[in-house]
């Protein structure tokens, strides 16, 4: 199990050196600099700048530069926000974007996997279909549809929360966690419900059942364990997907996250900025699915077994 | 009921609805409410600034803030935009218009409450000039004499640059020539004044990436003094006890919140997060229009919306076929059907200043005469023209704006057109690189003179981006600059805009007009041509 823990995180290594390369050359290819803008720059003017920036070496050295510096920790300044590091700003946007992602995943896991469980405890039933139809409108619905949509609701109409804010009054988490909750809320019932559905007809279950156990004695303690299996290695990627997908979310209600950083870093070619917020992802992304991976193999000992009879 | 309690989703369903209710029992304040009892005005500013520096900001989101941190010698007043005096009490200035001698306050003071000297501006003229700060603003300060010369290394020697401090509080500025709207242009953000003792501890002069302007460190001269600057959340700054006129400034306080996107901000401005929106979703204007015009501000503004032509490549070589397409468009069409937002038809590069000068209207939309031109030009009822794209950098308006004039010159002139759009940056370097036919672009003036926008069309400068050049404009550019009598100015500005009118190497569309949400009670608000803010005018009035 050590063993297996230690090649999945020695393997990431290389897959984060790519990231690297790969973001380095897409983005110093792309057309369009980051000093251009309507108004022309003088040749004095960017010449200085890419002076400033290390542009004016060649790429290779620019690269290399890069990734010593990346090693000692240091992402280098934002070639936009011209008084922050991008360290800085990855910082500050980190902590309200993780903020939300823990909140929207909890928001997702606890109704997704309830509604999930008396779905498919009721398969075919109309506590199946209503949930279920609800979890289909959760995936299809954008979030850029629903967060506007439950803003005009309960924000303008309704005024029982505020349109917009992050820790600036009471009850403005509220909203974006479930905007950005609901379509992982939406899978994961559907994920659980397949999952209760394949258990429940097992014969454990079925043992259980017949020494009189009470039907939650059976789901808790016998079901769900096997039932979560699919959730959880859906867990890994979702985590990272809810972390790095949450720019549309925090573009409607104005929190001061990553996302945001990571989109308008696009539009600005601020090389620097885009390069950290790709890594910082990229890293994030690796982490949880190789935690997903150890998670799943604790809960299943079939996969356990297998990783130890490696040794 | 009773057996449905059990069922866990609606245990949850129910005890989400309570804690959410319980987060919104208390009645709550909204922060227009908390801000008109208070006076502090709330404001929404687009995106997060790239920062607080007034020699290295370039966006109207930047200026916004700064504008409340900092002043020039002259400001602007909030309606005419006419320079009145700021951190400068007076000024005199020469026969020929080429020295001025401003005299700066006695009482002026930063925030840190040292006075303000006539050196401090030299040091900061010097550091906005300084070749290695990389100040895009740079150029505006070439007037001055010796300017553009050392901050293209071409000189070492600041003080042969035409500023000087005669005394403490008399600063001399020497220029190339009359430079009819100077004292404007000392209000602009370029030619702001840095403490001096805050650059130096903070890397010197040339830092870019200098951390003085974050909260704590920030010393400016403005009636407001930065309070708290949380990134992508809010800034906020606070009425600046040491500023000379503070009696005046009626504001207790601002704060900026960058709202991307129109539609979060026109919801903010719904629930009460703020006075004013920055800009407004086309969409929405219509329906204030109809329902709450008390609440919409809509304003000819200093820009204008125009199309590039690419005169190197055939057949928009010729000016015949330039001219055809300008005439082939029916602005008013546009503006009404399809922008919406009462942007005035254009056909001049230059729009109406606000000092009075509107150029003369030399063609019309005249399908007769587009066509007569277009068969001149070997292309008659558009056979043989050449199909082309429009190109557009990616935006939903310039999408429909170029779909009308898509439709128009089919229908007018038989001509087939497709469109293209990019995405910004690569748009610009598509442009600059004039590889492209025809293409849509927009200008907004720093100051109000016609110079703004004449200037654009002078031979191979960067904002230049159609190829075409005459030396008898650019003449005319150099005699604009050596004169400083308004009659002489407005003959050459009407030759220019005739010149262009004839050649038509871009394509006038429509001047832009600001759209924003305003509650009623926020008074004096800078609704000038210059969107230029003048916050210690505005005046938030109690009550509902």
């Amino acid at each position: 199990m050590l063993r297996y823990i230690l090649i999945r995180l020695l393997s990431a290594v290389p897959v984060l050196f790519l990231v690297v390369l790969i973001t380095f050359t897409l983005v110093h290819s792309a057309p369009g600099g980051p000093f251009d803008a309507e108004r022309a720059v003088t040749p004095q003017v960017l010449e200085s700048l890419e002076k400033h920036y290390n542009l004016d070496a060649p790429a290779p050295k620019q690269f290399i530069d890069y990734v010593v510096n990346l090693l000692q920790g240091d992402f280098g300044p934002s070639f936009k926000y011209s008084s922050r590091s991008v360290s800085e700003l990855i910082t500050t946007g980190m902590k309200a974007t993780m903020e939300l992602g823990i909140y929207a995943l909890l928001f997702a896991m606890l109704l997704g996997i309830i509604s999930g469980i008396t779905a498919g405890l009721r398969a075919n039933s109309l506590q199946d279909y209503i949930p279920m139809s609800a979890a289909m409108i959760g995936i299809c619905l954008p979030s850029f549809v629903m967060g506007p949509l439950l803003v005009l609701l309960f924000a303008i109409n309704l005024e029982w929360l505020p349109v917009a804010g992050w820790g600036s009054s009471a009850g403005d988490k509220i909203l974006p966690s479930i905007t950005l909750g609901a379509a992982y809320a939406a899978y994961i019932a559907r994920l659980t419900r397949s999952g209760m559905l394949e258990v429940m007809s097992q014969d454990y279950i079925r043992t259980a059942k017949a020494k009189g156990l009470p039907q939650y004695r059976i789901v808790i303690f016998h079901a769900l364990r096997g039932a979560l299996a699919p959730v959880i290695s859906f867990a890994g990627p979702a985590a990272a997907g809810l972390l790095s997908g949450s720019f549309v979310v925090e573009t409607i209600y104005q929190i001061p996250g990553l996302g945001r950083f990571y989109l308008q870093a696009a539009f600005n070619r601020d090389y620097t900025m885009i390069l950290g917020t790709t890594i910082f992802f990229a890293f994030l992304i690796i982490t949880f699915n190789i935690l997903a991976d150890i998670l799943l193999a604790w809960v299943n000992p079939k996969l356990r077994q297998s990783l130890s009879g490696k040794r | 009921m009773g057996h449905s309690m059990k069922h866990p989703v609606t245990i949850i369903l129910l005890s989400f609805v309570l804690a959410v209710s319980a987060a919104c029992s208390k009645n709550k304040q909204t922060n227009v409410e908390f801000g008109n009892e208070n006076g502090v005005l709330f404001l929404a500013n687009g995106t997060e600034p790239q920062g607080l520096d007034p020699h290295l900001t370039t966006g109207v989101p930047e200026s916004n803030i700064v504008e409340s941190l900092m002043e020039g010698l002259t400001s602007l007043h909030h309606d005419s935009v006419k320079p009145r005096p700021a951190a400068a009490e007076s000024w005199t200035v020469s026969e020929d218009g080429k020295r001025y001698v401003f005299k700066l306050r006695e009482n002026g003071k930063w925030s840190n409450g040292e006075p303000i000297t006539a050196q401090d501006f030299v040091y900061s003229w010097k550091r906005a000039l300084s070749p290695q700060l990389g100040n895009h603003y740079a150029y505006m300060l070439y007037h001055v004499e010796n300017a553009e010369a050392y901050h293209k290394e071409e000189i070492a020697d600041f003080n042969q640059v035409g500023v000087n401090a005669l005394d403490q509080f008399h600063l001399e500025v020497k220029l190339n020539h009359p430079t009819f709207f100077f004292l404007q242009l000392v209000s602009h953000h370029s030619f702001y004044p840095v403490h001096p003792a805050t650059i130096e501890t903070h890397g010197g002069m040339d830092n870019r990436l200098s951390k003085w302007t974050l909260p704590g460190s920030f010393v400016g001269n403005g009636p407001f003094k930065l309070k708290s600057w949380e990134v992508n959340k809010e800034i906020s700054v606070e009425k600046n006890p040491h500023y000379w006129d503070a009696e005046k400034v009626q504001l207790n306080g601002i704060h900026f919140f960058p709202i991307e996107g129109e539609s979060a901000e026109e919801r903010a401005f719904r629930g009460g997060q703020v006075h004013a929106t920055y800009t407004m979703p086309v969409e929405k204007i219509s329906v204030y229009k109809e329902k709450h015009p008390e609440l919409l501000n809509i304003y000819p503004i200093y820009g204008s919306y125009f199309y590039l032509i690419n005169t190197t490549r055939p057949p928009f070589d010729d000016k015949r076929v330039r001219k055809a397409l300008a005439y082939a468009i029916d602005r008013e069409m546009i503006v009404k059907r399809v922008t919406k937002g009462d942007q005035l038809p254009s056909y001049s590069l230059a729009p109406p200043n606000a000092d009075g000068f509107a150029p003369e209207q030399l063609f019309d939309y005249d399908l007769e005469k587009a066509r007569q031109l277009l068969a001149e030009a070997g292309y008659p009822n558009g056979e043989g023209f050449p199909a082309f794209e429009i190109l557009f950098n990616t935006h939903d308006g310039h999408r429909k704006v170029a779909i009308a004039i898509q439709q128009m010159l089919k229908q007018n002139l038989n001509i087939d057109v497709s469109l293209l759009n990019q995405e910004w940056k690569v748009f610009i370097n598509t442009t600059n690189n004039l590889d492209y036919s025809v293409a849509r672009m927009g200008w907004i003036g720093d100051f109000a003179d016609a110079t703004n926008f004449f200037e654009l069309m002078i031979t191979g400068v960067g904002n230049n981006r159609t190829g075409w050049g005459k030396p008898e404009y650019d003449e005319l550019m150099q005699q604009v600059n050596e004169t400083n009598v308004r009659s002489e100015r407005e003959a050459l500005f009407a030759q220019m805009n005739a010149m262009l009118a004839d050649e038509m190497p871009v394509i006038p569309i429509y001047t832009y007009t600001q759209k924003q949400a305003i509650q009623q009670n926020v008074k004096n608000w800078h609704s000038n041509v210059l969107i230029r803010p003048d916050y210690k005018s505005v005046i938030l009035e109690h009550g509902n």
